[in-house]
């Protein structure tokens, strides 16, 4: 997976975003303060007009701008946690030119660290992590069993996705959802939701 | 869904235009987004910078002025502001005497007014910073983000505003915000949803016949969904919640604060019950707001802070002050 794996990788996010921005925004009406879609949506065009004037040469400094150009422009909380989590993925992958499916384990495995060193959230907080943590073990397994990178990214984007959905019967403890006590069950975590989105995003950046 | 807008994408900044033609005593960069007073940075005071997501006017851009905020930085509706406006700012305020940031506790804004203090400290300013999280509503557990920072941000922007323009150190400043913080309790309660212009249609439903108690700020779902009252007992119930986590007593600051789309004949009926309910408690409301201060859009409810005052906070409250939005005693 090389540079324009990545850049591959960032516009099938800004698609993906844009097309489901109402629902992620739904979503945060829900059970939180509905500007989840909006703003990811300002930030992924954002970081891909970043990425155009720019043109980063490896897949880490490529994926630094985009955390950084998301910490910038997002605001909330999603902006500093998705912000980190590509800003520690790229400095992962340091100065490679061509990041290995264990490479990219090892880069979502730092991710995860610097989300939940700010966020200070664990599994079953209804989070982003509950989709970013069951996505970076379903790839390291998938790693371990030696499959195919396409069959690794597929078994990392199934997780996230099912992580997503089990956020649902979740009660909040983590965030604004966490306001609404026992009335946030019931409903999808936006923030988990999304990054389900970025996981599909992946899968789709490989079968192109 | 019917606004008084230009277009879902440019609602801040074209506010931020219209602050700017309005308020000659204030400096607006609007492409920064950060609302300065026009004599800022003061040397030798200390600055005060506030911010949060819009929505919420006049919080914070009408309390920029003599004897309270420095600068301002207004997110997207709801949304917290970002770092780089927020070092904006705090560069912009900084006369040598170091900056004070009052930050709401929601998760968004401590993370984003966390990563501005840390680069404008490596910059060489010296930032400290007061969190408010006056809501009863919310248990500050384990469980929760911990309490919402609502009214009480304005009380604590005044006073310590007010200490800040007599020339005192930035860990005074500091010492006596987080005072009125420890001393502020607040309840909300909203009779109807608000609509978000990128939304597009009201954060939630809610019938003719009910009221939710214990709300936010952002237009959230609040704690319980409960029948429609008379003022006299939603106001009763609200007191409660403030009473028991903070017991009334002695002379007492108090905020009657509208959600954005309550007529203020309805706040004045309320103030009536909160006062009368302090007396009962024997206590005194010897300083008063009433009024839309602390607003979630277009939201019909209300919210009331109390204050246990000190001689102390007496004093830095009735101090002048000249902002868009609070201005006496000068």
């Amino acid at each position: 997976m090389n540079t324009q794996f990545f850049a591959a990788w960032i516009e099938e996010i800004a698609a993906a975003v844009r097309a489901q921005r109402d629902h992620l925004t739904q979503l945060d009406a829900a059970i939180g303060d509905a500007d989840h879609g909006a703003n990811l949506d300002r930030g992924f065009t954002a970081a891909q007009e970043a990425l155009a004037g720019a043109s980063p040469q490896t897949p880490g400094a490529l994926l630094v701008l985009v955390g950084s150009t998301l910490i910038r422009k997002v605001g909330g909380a999603s902006g500093p946690l998705y912000g980190t989590a590509f800003r520690e993925m790229g400095k992962a992958f340091g100065e490679a030119a061509e990041i290995s499916p264990a490479e990219l384990s090892t880069g979502l495995n730092a991710a995860l660290s610097g989300v939940q060193r700010l966020g200070a959230a664990a599994e079953g907080d209804k989070t982003m992590v509950d989709a970013l943590a069951p996505a970076a073990k379903a790839l390291a397994q998938a790693v371990r069993d030696g499959l195919k990178p396409e069959e690794a990214l597929e078994a990392a984007a199934a997780a996230a996705e099912q992580g997503a959905r089990a956020t649902v019967p979740l009660q909040a403890r983590k965030g604004r959802a966490s306001y609404l006590g026992p009335r946030s069950v019931g409903h999808e975590d936006p923030g988990a939701a999304s990054t389900a989105l970025l996981f599909g995003a992946l899968k789709a950046a490989a079968s192109r | 869904m019917k606004k008084l807008i230009n277009s879902v994408d440019s609602v801040v900044t074209d506010a931020l235009r219209g602050i700017a033609a309005a308020h000659p005593s204030l400096r607006v960069d609007i492409e920064n987004k950060v609302v300065f007073r026009a004599d800022a940075p003061r040397p030798g005071k200390v600055g005060l910078v506030s911010g949060g997501g819009s929505g919420h006017e006049p919080l914070h851009g009408g309390f920029v002025g003599y004897g309270m905020l420095d600068a301002a930085c207004p997110g997207e509706i709801f949304t917290s502001p970002v770092p780089d406006q927020l070092i904006e700012a705090t560069k912009g305020v900084d006369g040598g005497a170091g900056v004070l940031h009052i930050v709401k506790n929601y998760t968004g804004d401590v993370l984003n007014f966390e990563m501005a203090a840390e680069l404008s400290g490596d910059e060489g300013v010296e930032v400290a910073t007061v969190l408010v999280n006056d809501d009863v509503a919310v248990q500050d557990s384990l469980y929760t983000a911990g309490r919402r920072g609502t009214g009480a941000t304005l009380f604590v922007e005044k006073i310590a505003g007010a200490l800040a323009e007599t020339g005192a150190p930035l860990a005074e400043v500091a010492r006596v915000a987080r005072e009125v913080n420890e001393r502020s309790r607040s309840f909300g309660v909203a009779l109807t949803p608000c609509t978000v212009p990128a939304a597009g249609k009201p954060t939630f439903e809610l019938g003719d016949t009910e009221i939710e108690l214990g709300i936010g700020i952002h237009g959230e779902p609040g704690r319980t969904r409960a029948p429609m009252r008379e003022a006299r007992e939603i106001v009763r119930t609200a007191m409660d919640a403030i009473d028991a986590d903070l017991p009334l007593s002695g002379e007492t600051l108090v905020m009657v604060n509208g959600m954005g789309g309550t007529p203020l004949i309805e706040l004045y009926i309320v103030f009536a019950e909160v006062e009368a309910y302090l007396r009962e408690k024997g206590a005194t409301a010897v300083r008063s707001l009433v009024g839309n201060y602390v607003t979630s859009l277009d939201m019909q409810g209300f919210s009331v802070t109390t204050c246990s005052l000190t001689g102390e906070l007496t004093r830095l409250w009735d101090a002048p002050v000249e902002t868009p939005a609070l201005r006496w005693g000068r």
